[in-house]
């Protein structure tokens, strides 16, 4: 089986995240890379799909140059080999953009199936598994926190609001994993050592027939108009317990008219 | 009037909070259309959706619908955007509202906003990311503006609406019955009210201590008629399920009231609730980060400040 695992370099959660002042984009050089956290799981799964049922798992990710880092994550804890979708003109990408870059990018390489993080930790719009599901005319079983394959075929248990739904569709198909489907391995010294060797092959538009006009930021389907930092909270006032801290926080949520 | 369709969120038949805050929206931008998508179509619904001021009722209430995940509702859609020519889409920015406007934006050529906080004049969106730090005016460029709005941004006001019903057809394509729901678990949660849906939440975190002792944390929602939330600490732990997580890599809520008790606040967890209109903390350690983002806070031990708590919103009831 051919499994396909996308994967996105996203500024570090415990650092200052930024826009950039110019072109109202995400500041990647202000912050450090690290893979998407629930990118890790979808890795995993991959993995443990590739060990269950055999095959070769691809890691596939669009970013800058610096997302190498990401990818030679992914390659370390087992992946066989990575396609970087790296061009200028990526730059600015929004999701519609980014998902069909990235689906022009998979009808190139080829895939049983793709698997995504259930979302990016930085933009969280949770949709570019279905978006990619749409534009690759394949089954979308997204939201699993867990995966069966078949022989051509695939069941998933997609989280809902009431509990879950098993999805059942055939090859190929993208899923979405979300967080806590698996425990997520750690690199081995000798799986870090391993990556090094193992092959990237690095994409431009031009390669997966991407048109220009339809990435970046000038290609993108929606802007950001301006954005400013949020005024802080006012700060409210803090009581030590003395043994009637329930009660002074009842008097508050009573002057709230909560109570 | 420019005509807004709103996707209507139904569990079982009954409008989720989400769609009449939708509806309250869409008035402010011209004139709600309501899609039902789905089975569960009554008299009832109707008449909530025309409470809240539903022009009209587009109803799509064949199994089919249901029975395939999010493509047909996509596809519902996209044909009525193709026949009205609406002036926006708005959906609930759930999980599963995001996705249909991400399939829909696709089969569209449209622009779409996730996780809008409002929508203003131009269908200009408000959204709050990174965590809150940074508050953002977005705007769709292309196509059909395609909103996803975050539960409780909006409060819901009645105002009567015609509801005119319109049944409406959608041959299915093939591509849209790619996968076939088989089989519905619904896990029991009792008469709590959904986390993301919920206007008051209390959440415990590492300071709760034990999967037990989540037991006060359940008494407080309940004293409240609240939701219930764990930080990525608690759910980590095993102390409570996942799918009630709070955070960045869990769900996002937006109460009226948000109630976390023994969570320091790290950013992953504010990322998730930093937009709650009150935040009340209750916490042993005075240096916790969360108290920066606190309406009221009591540095105290959780384990005796929350039951006297519910003991004394009891007494006051």
């Amino acid at each position: 089986m051919n499994i396909v695992v996308c994967v996105k370099q996203v500024p570090d959660t415990a650092t200052e995240r930024k826009l950039r002042s110019d072109d109202k984009t995400l500041d990647r050089d202000a912050a450090d890379g690290v893979i998407n956290e629930l990118c890790e799981y979808a890795v995993e799964e991959a993995l443990r799909l590739k060990e269950a049922n055999g095959g070769e798992v691809t890691v596939l990710t669009m970013g800058p140059d610096k997302a190498t880092d990401t990818i030679r994550k992914a390659l370390a804890m087992g992946a066989d080999k990575a396609v970087h979708l790296v061009d200028p003109a990526l730059h600015g990408s929004d999701a519609l953009s980014t998902s069909y870059a990235l689906a022009q990018t998979l009808k190139k390489i080829g895939f049983d199936l793709v698997i995504l993080g259930s979302e990016s930790t930085d933009a969280r719009t949770g949709m570019l598994a279905a978006m990619l599901a749409e534009r690759l005319g394949v089954p979308q079983l997204t939201l699993a926190n867990k995966v069966e394959v078949g022989k051509g075929e695939i069941t998933v248990q997609r989280v809902t609001d009431y509990g879950f739904d098993k999805v059942a569709a055939t090859l190929p198909a993208v899923i979405s994993v979300v967080e806590k489907i698996n425990e997520p391995r750690y690199p081995s010294f000798k799986g870090i050592m391993a990556a090094k060797k193992k092959p990237v092959q690095t994409f431009g538009i031009a390669d997966a027939e991407i048109d220009a006009a339809l990435v970046g930021l000038a290609g993108a389907w929606s802007e950001v108009a301006d954005f400013a930092a949020a005024p802080p909270r006012a700060a409210g006032a803090v009581v030590k317990d003395e043994g009637d801290g329930g009660v002074k926080a009842a008097d508050f949520l009573t002057s709230k008219k909560f109570i | 009037m420019a005509e807004i369709l709103v996707l209507v969120e139904q569990i079982d038949g009954d409008v989720k909070k989400v769609t009449l805050e939708l509806l309250t929206l869409a008035r402010t931008l011209g004139e709600p259309s309501a899609v039902w998508a789905g089975p569960g179509y009554s008299d009832t619904a109707k008449a909530r959706l025309a409470e809240f001021g539903a022009a009209k009722v587009y109803v799509a209430d064949s199994a089919d619908i249901a029975d395939y995940v999010v493509a047909p509702k996509a596809e519902l859609l996209a044909s009525l955007v193709a026949a009205k020519s609406p002036a926006a889409v708005l959906l609930a920015a759930t999980a599963e509202g995001k996705e249909v406007a991400g399939r829909l934006a696709v089969k569209t050529d449209s622009g779409v906003i996730t996780d809008a906080v409002g929508v203003g004049e131009g269908f200009v969106a408000d959204q709050s990311i990174f965590g809150g730090g940074i508050n953002v005016h977005s705007r769709v460029t292309k196509g059909t503006p395609i909103i996803a709005v975050r539960p409780n941004s909006t409060a819901p006001v009645a105002e009567a609406g015609a509801a005119v019903e319109e049944k409406v057809e959608v041959a299915l394509s093939d591509a849209a019955r790619g996968a076939r729901v088989v089989e519905r678990v619904k896990q029991e949660k009792g008469a709590r009210p959904e986390l993301t849906e919920a206007a008051i939440v209390v959440s415990g975190g590492r300071g709760v201590g034990s999967g037990e002792n989540f037991a006060i944390i359940e008494k407080l929602a309940d004293s409240l008629g609240a939701a219930v939330g764990a930080s990525r600490a608690a759910t980590d732990a095993g102390w409570y399920p996942h799918a009630f997580q709070v955070g960045q890599t869990g769900k996002t809520v937006s109460p009226q009231l948000y109630i976390a008790a023994g969570i320091s606040g790290a950013i992953q967890h504010r990322a998730g609730m930093q937009t709650s209109k009150t935040i009340v903390v209750i916490n042993k350690d005075p240096e916790a980060p969360i108290f920066e983002i606190a309406d009221f806070g009591v540095v105290g031990d959780l384990h005796q400040v929350v039951p006297q708590l519910t003991e004394e919103i009891a007494k006051r009831k």
